[in-house]
């Protein structure tokens, strides 16, 4: 049976992608999360996965090509299908005139060429197509660069979106840092650099493993009804330099160890400033998670990524006065925030899931 | 390891941890940090290149002397130093 590869939804203000690179080529075997192109969003360069495993047998869309999403890019011949109606015999000779002019001008081999005309002939688009795969696929360092104005309007699209359509509300919980700070700094002092943990891994996996609790705050809404997600996927908001951020999914970040999970965050941000994230990562967050790091503001009242229907905000970790029974000492703070969807859940929702990733950070060698 | 060359090091990481970055246009004496737009994984990013290339121990307690170029430059020195009498 022959499958599909389509241009893929990227996020909610995605209506087109331009196909810059293919990575296989016809005839190629491909499994499923084998990236098989790049494409150019808004948001940069996105390397393309196929969740398919097979052959793949024809490729629909040439590079330099602009396609609506959901736009056939080509065809897979699944894994254990027959082959198509066999590869159509090159010689048979059927070649159209205007085939034909082309591979004589761009010298192209034509009994080299499979036809997607009528019986198998070799039409101008299938000789165009051999024309683009011949040229030397970009060098990764030579992709598009991003495009601040395009992703700027990304982002302004979304947000004016979730801002229309998503009645917000927003909470704030101040939490004790102290235990996870001390944990982190024993755990530290005994690893070398490549080693060491950061605040946002305990930070994510606090707010993950909470949200297991609350799954009418994980997952989307569309076409008027919510559905939960059962896994969770924390988007993790990574800003780009010169301006703009995206926020990737660190896929079932719940049940990651906390060590597991330092390696995603630093391999994500890693290559989201290489230009390098998979279209995985950007299509399926279930929930977005936005750490301000050490020298952020205190706290952010972070706005919803439609069609999620929360996103979980840390401030920057600082020394505040803390009361603790009758004593006030200084104590590292986080504050915690929430932005929620009030169409799936309410405030006393949003409380207790606040309270939640507190409760965890308490004792942070279990995360 | 001369106090120049070491500074050269730590320059050509910081341009490697911020690419686009002028570090070596920076003022000895302001918070690199906020100067070039480091954030929390850029800075450990950071402290990993210097710990392989200049082969010493950098722990998270002695992060905070690594603020501006002018400190950051005489803690390495010392550490290098330290590292060099042990042999």
């Amino acid at each position: 049976m022959s499958g599909e590869f389509r241009m893929p939804s990227l996020g909610a203000d995605m209506a087109a992608g331009k196909l810059v690179e293919w990575l296989k080529r016809p005839g190629d075997a491909v499994r499923r999360g084998d990236v098989v192109a790049v494409v150019e969003t808004q948001k940069g360069a996105i390397e393309v996965e196929i969740f398919t495993s097979g052959t793949l047998e024809r490729l629909l869309v040439a590079p330099g090509t602009t396609v609506p999403v959901g736009t056939p890019l080509a065809l897979v011949r699944e894994e254990g299908a027959p082959a198509e109606p066999a590869p159509r015999p090159p010689a048979a000779g059927k070649v159209s005139p205007a085939a034909r002019r082309l591979a004589t001008r761009a010298g192209i081999d034509l009994s080299a060429l499979a036809g997607s005309g009528p019986g198998g002939a070799v039409v101008a688009a299938d000789v165009e197509m051999a024309v683009a795969l011949r040229e030397k696929p970009a060098p990764a360092a030579a992709r598009p660069g991003l495009d601040f104005d395009a992703m700027r309007q990304a982002i302004a699209a979304a947000m004016a979106r979730s801002k229309r359509e998503i009645p917000h509300y927003y909470l704030a919980s101040d939490i004790d840092f102290g235990p996870a700070r001390a944990w982190l700094s024993a755990v530290n002092r005994d690893r070398p650099p490549e080693r060491r943990l950061l605040a946002s891994a305990l930070l994510v996996k606090a707010g993950a493993l909470a949200l297991r609790k609350f799954p009418d705050m994980n997952g989307f809404f569309s076409e008027g009804a919510f559905r939960p997600s059962a896994a969770i996927h924390a988007g993790f908001a990574v800003a780009i330099r010169g301006g703009g951020l995206i926020a990737p999914a660190i896929h079932d970040a719940d049940g990651m160890g906390i060590d597991a999970l330092m390696d995603a965050l630093r391999d994500l941000v890693a290559r989201v400033r290489a230009g390098t994230v998979r279209s995985s990562e950007l299509a399926d967050p279930t929930v977005t998670v936005t750490s301000l790091g050490e020298r952020g503001a205190d706290s952010a009242f972070p706005i919803i990524y439609p069609p999620q229907v929360a996103i979980v905000g840390f401030g920057r970790e600082s020394l505040r006065p803390w009361v603790s029974g009758n004593v006030v000492a200084p104590c590292p703070v986080v504050t915690a925030t929430l932005g929620a969807d009030h169409r799936v859940s309410d405030g006393h929702r949003g409380g207790l899931l606040l309270a939640e990733i507190a409760q965890l950070l308490q004792h942070p060698e279990t995360l | 390891m001369s106090p120049d060359a070491i500074r050269a090091v730590l320059i050509e990481e910081i341009r490697r941890a911020v690419p686009g970055s002028t570090p070596e246009a920076l003022p000895d004496d302001r918070p690199i940090r906020d100067e070039v737009d480091i954030d929390s994984m850029d800075f450990l990013s950071l402290v990993t290149a210097l710990h392989q290339r200049l082969g010493i121990p950098i722990p998270e307690a002695d992060y905070g002397r690594l603020d501006t170029l002018g400190h950051a430059e005489a803690y390495l020195a010392a550490q290098v130093a330290a590292k060099t009498g042990e042999r």
